[in-house]
C-alpha cells in the first residue's frame, strides 16, 4: 500500500509542525515588541497565554501517533522535548487561566532574555524536525513506489532494511 | 566635565528675545510664535572638543581624602601611603565595637567638589557602590550587588519648583536637563546620558533668577539635581483628575468587635479638611460583609440613604453616580454618615467576608476616575470570587510555605486598576490567619501599601489601637499624587534589569504607579551591559510624573552622578553598607517566593563571605589571619546576620506566616532608611542620659546618647535601655523609676506601661524629648512599650538582640568564624 500508517504519521506530522513553526516565530516577535516597549505586558500576555497549550497539545498528539506507529526514533527524538513542555508547565507561576506568562514578572530582564532565547531554540528545534519529517515522508514514497513498481527490489532492500528492521517483527525469526 | 572651566565670561547676545522683564520668579516668557527649534542641524559635534580636553588636567589636586582614590583610578597610580579611611583593614574577630557613635552616614561619592555639591541627596537617591565598576567583570570580582535605591517622593523640606513653557529635555533619549551635562559652548549642551549634543532653546539662555541672559548654566535645572517642573498639556493624557477616595469597610461581626470602625469614622471625622485636594475632591463609602451596602450621598438628601446589593455573583453599581460624592458639596452628609456608621452596625451578626465583590464594586466605581481605594479587612475573605482558605499548618511555622499567592484574582485585579489609576492600600487588623500572600498582591501591583495590626483590639491591645490611630492620621493628611508614572534613565552603557517595590512595569524603564505617597521606597538592580570607558562619571536620573492633589501635573526629576573606577579596591573603597544590604533584602525576599526560604538564606550568606574573600584574594597584599574586612564594610556581616534574624528570613523560631510576609513586604516597600531601622534597630542606654553633646532643636535640648551594640552584654541589671526599632521599646532594670516612670519602687512598675508619665524631673525630661525626637524623624508612629524584666514581652525585646545566640541561631561571633572558614576554603 502506498499510504502506510507510518506514512500518514510523518505527513501530518508535517503539517502540524509547520504551524509549530509558526507559533514559535509568534513567540519571537511577541517578546521582541515587548522587550521594544511596543506592547504592553498584559495585552501581550493575554495573546500569549492562549496559545502555549494549543502548541503543547499538538507536540503531544504527534508524539501519541509515532508511538503508535511504532517510529521509535522519531519518538525518542521528541521525548525531550515533550519532558521540557511538561516541566514548564508545571513551575508556571499561579494563574487561574492557561499560560505560562504573567504579566506582572514578563518585564524582568532575566525571564525575558530567558523566554526569548527558548522562542528562538524551539524555532530550530521545531525547522530541523520539519526537515526530518520531510525526509521521512520522501522516504516513505520512495519505498512505496519503488515497491509498488516492483523494480530495484535490492536497492529497496537497502532502504528497506534500515526503514523496517524498527517496525516489522522479523517473520523469519519467529519460526 | 566641569563646566567651570569650560567658560570664559558670558557674552550677552543682545536683548533677550522673551517678554517683558519684571516677570515673578520661575515663570517663563512663552516662546514667540514663530520660533522653531531646528534639530540636528548642528550634525555631529566633535567627539572631544578642545576646551574639554584640557579639563582632566585643570582639577587642582584636591586635599579631600577622597580624591586621592579618585586621582589614582584616572592616573593609574597604586594606593600608596594614605590609605582612605573606606579602605582601612579591619580584622572583624578582634574588633568588638564596631558601631560609629552616631547615626552611619551614607558615603560620599569620590567626585570633584563642585559636582558633589549639586549631587542628590543620598536620603533620595542612593547607589550599592558609590564608584561605578567600568566593566561588568570587574562587578563580578566585587561580588558586590548593582542597584539605585529610590525614595522619590520623599517629603521634602527646600524642592525648587520651575514653571516654563519649553522643558529642556534631551532630543534621543529624553534624559532632562541635569546639573552633570556640559555644555559646549552657550549654545549647545551634551546629554551625560546618552552623549548627544542638543541645542539650547533661546528661552532657556534667560535666567529668571538673576535677570540675565546667556548663561545658561546658571539656571536652576542646571543648579540643582532634585528639581519639580511644573508639567504642560503635552505631558497629559486626559485632564488632570482630581483627587478622589473611596473607603471599603468590612463590617462584619469579628470587625465591628475589634472596634476598629470607631477609629477610623473618628479619625476621618477629625481629618475631613486635611484630605489632600481641592475642590473637585470626592469621596466614597462602600461597606460589606455577605452582602455589599452602597452610600447615597446626594447632595439635597436629609440624611444618607444605604443601598445594598445582595448578588455578589456579579456585581453592579446601584445608582450611576452620588456613591462618589463631591466633598465640598456634601460634607454634612458625609459627617452624618461617619458618625452613624458605628451604630448602624453594632448589632450585626453577619459574620462572613466578601472582599472580592467589594473590590470589584469600587473598582467599577472608581474606574472612570482613578483614584484610591483604603480597604480595612479583618478576616480572612471567605465568600464570593476570591475567596481564600487558611493554608497555614500552625505546626509548620519554623519553616515556611505559601509564601506564594494562592490565586491570581487579586493580582489581576490590581493590574486592572493599574490601567485605570486606581490603587489600593490594604489595612489588615486581624488576628487570624488572613493569607496576607494573596491580598497582599492587590496593593503590590497597584501601587499601594500594606498596613498590619495583628491581634488588633480596642480593649486588649491599646499600642495598637495607638499606633493605627497615629498611622491613619498621616495616611490621610500626608501628600499624594495620582495617575503617575516613573522613568529611571541609566547612562549608556548600564542597564536596569529588576524592579523592587509596589509598583507595575509597564515596559523596560516605565513604572506604572497610581497613587505615589511619601512613605514608598524603589530599588532596582543594574548591570553594565558595556564597558564604560573613555567615561569619568556616570549619571541616573529618575523623572517622577504625577498629577498633585490639587490637580497640577507635575514632573519631579532626581539626578545621581556617580564616579567610575577600573580598580578593585577603588570598588571597595565606595561601597555603601546599607544600601547593600537593603538591596540584598529585597531580592532575598524575591528568592524566597520564587525558590526557597533556604535558598534565600543561603544567598545572603554567601554575599557576605563572597565578598569578604573578593576582597581578602583581590584586594590585600598582605595576608593576615582573621577576618579582614574594609572599614566601609565592617558592618556587612552584622546587617546580613540581621536580616538573617528577621521575621522574614528567620526559621527555628515559629513565626506567624503572616507575620513572615509582613516583614518580606516591608523590607520590599520601605525606603532604605526606615529598612535600616527595623533590620538593626538602634540601641541607647537612657537612664545617664546627659546634655553633653545634646542637640538643640527649636530650644528643646535633646540629649544624643551613643549608639549600644545588639547584645545582652551591653544590658545591665541597672539600667535603663531603649531601642528604637520603628517600635519604640525599652527594657527597665531601672534605678531611676522614680524620676522617670513615676513609680515609687520596681515592683509596682505596671506589667504594660505605654506611655511615659510627664514629671518634672530634668531626667524626665530628658528621656521625652529624646523619645519625642526620635519618633518625630519618620512618618510611621512607633508606639512605646516599657518593659519590666520579668515581663513576657522581654522576649521580643531580646530578638532584637541581634549579636546574641538563640536556640536555632547563631551568635554574631559564631557567625563570623563561619564566614571565615567558609572564606578559608
Amino acid at each position: 500500500m502506498a499510504f502506510t500508517f507510518a506514512a500518514f504519521c510523518y505527513m501530518l506530522a508535517l503539517l502540524l509542525t509547520a504551524a509549530l513553526i509558526f507559533f514559535a516565530i509568534w513567540h519571537i516577535i511577541a517578546f521582541d515588541e515587548l522587550k521594544t516597549d511596543y506592547k504592553n505586558p498584559i495585552d501581550q500576555c493575554n495573546t500569549l497565554n492562549p496559545l502555549v497549550l494549543p502548541e503543547y497539545l499538538i507536540h503531544v498528539f504527534f508524539c501519541v501517533m509515532f508511538f503508535c506507529a511504532a517510529e521509535w526514533l522519531t519518538l525518542g527524538l521528541n521525548m525531550p522535548l515533550l519532558a521540557y513542555h511538561v516541566w514548564r508547565y508545571m513551575t508556571r507561576p499561579v494563574m487561574s487561566g492557561p499560560g505560562l506568562y504573567d504579566p506582572t514578572t514578563i518585564m524582568n530582564a532575566d525571564i525575558l532574555a530567558y523566554c526569548q532565547k527558548e522562542g528562538w531554540c524551539k524555532l530550530a528545534f521545531y525547522l530541523l524536525s520539519f526537515f526530518y519529517y520531510l525526509y521521512g515522508v520522501y522516504l516513505l514514497f520512495l519505498l512505496c513506489t519503488l515497491s509498488c513498481s516492483g523494480a530495484a527490489v535490492f536497492g529497496a532492500g537497502v532502504q528497506h532494511s534500515w526503514f523496517y528492521t524498527k517496525r516489522a517483527p522479523r517473520t523469519a525469526d519467529i519460526h | 566635565m566641569s563646566r567651570c572651566s569650560l567658560f570664559s565670561l558670558p557674552v550677552p547676545a543682545g536683548a533677550p528675545q522673551s517678554g517683558p522683564p519684571g516677570r515673578h520668579l520661575g515663570h517663563y516668557p512663552s516662546l514667540p510664535p514663530g520660533y522653531n527649534n531646528t534639530p540636528a542641524s548642528q550634525g555631529a559635534a566633535p567627539p572631544m572638543h578642545p576646551p574639554m580636553q584640557t579639563a582632566p588636567s585643570q582639577y587642582p589636586p584636591q586635599p579631600q581624602l577622597y580624591q586621592q582614590v579618585t586621582g589614582a583610578s584616572r592616573f593609574s597610580l597604586p594606593l600608596q601611603g594614605n590609605t582612605p579611611e573606606a579602605l582601612r583593614v579591619v580584622n572583624l574577630l578582634q574588633e568588638r565595637n564596631l558601631l560609629p557613635a552616631g547615626p552611619i552616614p551614607a558615603p560620599t561619592p569620590p567626585l570633584p567638589q563642585d559636582l558633589q555639591k549639586v549631587n542628590c541627596n543620598p536620603e533620595v537617591f542612593r547607589c550599592t557602590l558609590s564608584s561605578i565598576p567600568q566593566t561588568q567583570s570587574l562587578l563580578n570580582k566585587a561580588k558586590l550587588p548593582l542597584g539605585l535605591l529610590l525614595h522619590p517622593f520623599k517629603d521634602l523640606s527646600q524642592l525648587p519648583v520651575v514653571t516654563s513653557s519649553t522643558i529642556v529635555r534631551c532630543r534621543s533619549c529624553r534624559t532632562y536637563i541635569n546639573p552633570f551635562v556640559s555644555f559646549l559652548d552657550q549654545r549647545r549642551w551634551k546629554c551625560n546620558l546618552c552623549f548627544r549634543v542638543n541645542d539650547v532653546p533661546e528661552e532657556f539662555m534667560y535666567n529668571p533668577i538673576s535677570r540675565s541672559y546667556g548663561e545658561p548654566q546658571k539656571r536652576p535645572e542646571v543648579q540643582n539635581a532634585t528639581i519639580e517642573f511644573i508639567a504642560p498639556s503635552e505631558y497629559m493624557l486626559r485632564p488632570p483628575q482630581p483627587a478622589v477616595y473611596l473607603f471599603v469597610l468590612d463590617v462584619s461581626h469579628n470587625a465591628v468587635e475589634t472596634g476598629y470602625l470607631n477609629v477610623v469614622c473618628q479619625s476621618l471625622l477629625d481629618n475631613i479638611s486635611a484630605l489632600p485636594g481641592d475642590t473637585r475632591t470626592k469621596v466614597g463609602f462602600i461597606t460589606f460583609d455577605s452582602t455589599i451596602h452602597f452610600y447615597n450621598l446626594q447632595e439635597g438628601l436629609s440624611q444618607p440613604q444605604m443601598l445594598i446589593v445582595s448578588d455578589i455573583e456579579e456585581i453592579f453599581l446601584p445608582t450611576p453616580d452620588s456613591l462618589l460624592v463631591n466633598l465640598n458639596e456634601c460634607k454634612e452628609l458625609v459627617q452624618d454618615l461617619l458618625k452613624s456608621l458605628p451604630h448602624i452596625f453594632e448589632k450585626t451578626m453577619e459574620t462572613q467576608s466578601a472582599l472580592g465583590p467589594a473590590l470589584q464594586a469600587a473598582f467599577k466605581l472608581l474606574s472612570p476616575t482613578g483614584g484610591r481605594v483604603s480597604v480595612f479587612q479583618t478576616q480572612l475573605p471567605s465568600m464570593g470570587v476570591g475567596a481564600l482558605k487558611s493554608r497555614e499548618d500552625p505546626n509548620q511555622r519554623a519553616s515556611a510555605k505559601h509564601l506564594a499567592p494562592a490565586t491570581d484574582f487579586y493580582k489581576k485585579l490590581a493590574l486592572d486598576c493599574s490601567g485605570q489609576q486606581v490603587a489600593v492600600d490594604l489595612f489588615l487588623l486581624s488576628a487570624q490567619y488572613c493569607d496576607l500572600a494573596s491580598l497582599g498582591c492587590i496593593s503590590r501591583y497597584s501601587a499601594g501599601s500594606v498596613y498590619y495590626y495583628p491581634s488588633y483590639h480596642h480593649q486588649h491591645n491599646p499600642a495598637q489601637v495607638e499606633r493605627f490611630e497615629k498611622d491613619l492620621k498621616r495616611y490621610l493628611t500626608r501628600k499624594i499624587g495620582f495617575e503617575a508614572v516613573m522613568r529611571i534613565r541609566c547612562t549608556k552603557g548600564l542597564s536596569i534589569h529588576t524592579f523592587h517595590g509596589n509598583f507595575f512595569v509597564r515596559s523596560t524603564d516605565l513604572l506604572s504607579l497610581p497613587n505615589v505617597n511619601p512613605d514608598a521606597g524603589f530599588a532596582v538592580q543594574m548591570s553594565i551591559e558595556e564597558n564604560l570607558v573613555d567615561m569619568q562619571v556616570v549619571s541616573f536620573q529618575a523623572a517622577l510624573l504625577y498629577t498633585s492633589s490639587k490637580g497640577e501635573r507635575r514632573i519631579r526629576v532626581h539626578t545621581l552622578c556617580l564616579p567610575v573606577v577600573n580598580s578593585l579596591t577603588d570598588v571597595f573603597a565606595g561601597a555603601d553598607v546599607q544600601a547593600v544590604t537593603g538591596l540584598l533584602a529585597s531580592m532575598a525576599v524575591d528568592r524566597s517566593v520564587s525558590a526557597s526560604l533556604g535558598d534565600a538564606r543561603d544567598a545572603m550568606t554567601n554575599a557576605a563571605i563572597d565578598s569578604l574573600a573578593s576582597y581578602r584574594h583581590a584586594a590585600l597584599t598582605i595576608q593576615q589571619p582573621g577576618l579582614l574586612a574594609p572599614a566601609c564594610l565592617r558592618l556587612f556581616p552584622l546587617y546580613v546576620l540581621a536580616l538573617l534574624k528577621q521575621k522574614a528570613f528567620r526559621t527555628g523560631t515559629s513565626t506567624r506566616l503572616d507575620d513572615r510576609v509582613f516583614s518580606m513586604c516591608q523590607l520590599k516597600f520601605q525606603p532604605l532608611v526606615y529598612a535600616m531601622l527595623m533590620i538593626h534597630p538602634t540601641l541607647y542606654r537612657v537612664d545617664d542620659l546627659s546634655d553633653q553633646g545634646a542637640l538643640n532643636i527649636s530650644e528643646r535640648t535633646i540629649p544624643q546618647p551613643r549608639e549600644l551594640q545588639l547584645s545582652v552584654e551591653k544590658l545591665c541589671r541597672e539600667g535603663a535601655f531603649l531601642m528604637d526599632a520603628g517600635s519604640v521599646r525599652r527594657s527597665c532594670n531601672p534605678s531611676f523609676l522614680t524620676q522617670v516612670l513615676g513609680v515609687p519602687d520596681y515592683a509596682a512598675l505596671p506589667q504594660n506601661m505605654y506611655q511615659l508619665p510627664e514629671l518634672e524631673t530634668a531626667e524626665s525630661q530628658r528621656t521625652r524629648a529624646f523619645i519625642g525626637w526620635l519618633r518625630e524623624q519618620r512618618p510611621f508612629y512607633p508606639s512605646l512599650h516599657i518593659i519590666r524584666d520579668d515581663s513576657p514581652q522581654k522576649g521580643d525585646f531580646m530578638q532584637n538582640m541581634i549579636e546574641d545566640r538563640t536556640e536555632s541561631a547563631l551568635s554574631y561571633y559564631e557567625f563570623l568564624l563561619h564566614m571565615q572558614q567558609q572564606i578559608s576554603k
